[in-house]
């Protein structure tokens, strides 16, 4: 858990991304295991319903770094897995995450929600330290990301897990609007 | 009333059928690699800890192999959550073997914290694995490998040891991309 900024009362009302796209792309990968631990960002929009998702099998884990190792030895017979957290389960990730998705070259895909981001703010502008810093460790470890904050944010997201995949390289969307259920 | 990792180790290459994946981490398994050398042998875990976790994607993605763990007391401190992960996960085809020897043996060994008193059975017992045992001595753990592999998993299995014959540490080998691809072929082939 992070502090979450005060949202100031006259903050730009945003459109939010849409949970059933997301899953719908992530089904359009070729994904049907989902490794997770709950991020309040994505529990609404994302996890539950995916939780009920007869298509998905959840794996549910107890700290995020156990996910990276389900997922980079599930890819070795090309099954396609898509792991969900809060950045601060990336955080006590990266050792994991540096050797099994960048050492060892396995495609690690994760959606991570930005929990205390302000929704109309650019993470990288965050009042949020723990926000803010997201990006530039992830570009100071050379791995690739992408933002899902916009509705139209989500169509890029089979693309990217089959590119991930395609490459054997990690990619980690960073979610940074709640995403809505529809 | 001993039981050396070597013997123990010995023991469990007859019941490794060529299907199996097996994972193994720190000592066991540079041990593991001069005693039993196979192409299934999984030894990329990367961060200390991880054996069960890797172990667990592999039983997931892999339901009609057996998943073997060779792992480590100090790893498994790491990472203990994982055991109620795999309880919970649902997967029968999943063997954990534990090599305690109450140090971090390659790392200098200094004793684990609590090393007189953890109890890996009772963890793996309370987080929900269909059976978890202890054995300390070489021939009730031969006598009783035969039924704990052919059993439904998760299976714990901790090894009350002391180091027996001591093998070459081959950290190059198992970072290597050689024992990924390795590996990967060996899958793929079926």
């Amino acid at each position: 858990m992070v502090a979450s900024p005060q949202l100031a009362q006259d903050a730009p009302v945003v459109d939010h991304p849409s949970g059933a796209k997301i899953v719908e792309q992530i089904k359009a990968a070729d994904v049907r295991e989902i490794v997770a631990l709950p991020d309040i960002v994505t529990s609404d929009g994302l996890l539950w319903p995916i939780s009920r998702d007869p298509d998905f099998r959840l794996t549910r884990i107890c700290k995020e770094d156990e996910g990276v190792s389900i997922c980079g030895a599930m890819s070795y017979n090309g099954t396609r897995a898509v792991l969900m957290m809060q950045q601060t389960g990336l955080m006590d990730s990266l050792n994991a995450i540096r050797a099994i998705g960048i050492d060892y070259e396995l495609p690690i895909v994760m959606m991570v929600g930005l929990q205390g981001k302000e929704p109309h703010v650019h993470p990288d502008q965050s009042a949020s330290y723990g926000v803010r810093i997201i990006r530039p460790v992830l570009d100071a470890m050379q791995i690739s990301h992408s933002l899902i904050e916009e509705p139209e944010d989500t169509d890029h997201v089979s693309g990217a897990i089959s590119a991930a995949y395609a490459a054997s390289r990690p990619h980690i969307f960073l979610i940074g609007r709640a995403p809505e259920a529809q | 009333m001993t039981l050396y990792r070597d013997q123990a180790l010995k023991a469990l290459i007859p019941h490794i059928n060529d299907r199996d994946i097996v994972v193994a981490v720190y000592q066991s398994c540079f041990d593991w690699l001069q005693l039993n050398p196979r192409d299934l042998n999984y030894v990329a875990v990367g961060a200390m800890g991880q054996a069960s976790s890797h172990g667990l994607g592999l039983a997931l993605a892999n339901p009609d192999r057996r998943v073997i763990v060779l792992d480590g007391d100090g790893s498994l401190l790491m990472n203990l959550g994982s055991l109620v992960t795999i309880a919970n996960s649902g997967v029968t085809n999943l063997y954990h073997f534990l090599s305690a020897n109450r140090v971090y043996e390659v790392n200098g060994a200094h004793p684990l914290p609590g090393a007189d008193q953890v109890d890996f059975e009772g963890f793996a017992r309370s987080a929900g694995y269909a059976r978890a045992q202890s054995f300390y001595e070489l021939d009730r753990f031969t006598d009783d490998l035969p039924g704990i592999l052919s059993a439904p998993g998760p299976q714990f299995v901790c090894m009350e040891v002391t180091a027996g014959e001591a093998f070459p540490r081959d950290y190059a080998y198992i970072h290597s991309a050689k024992a990924r691809q390795t590996f990967r072929d060996a899958l793929s082939r079926g």
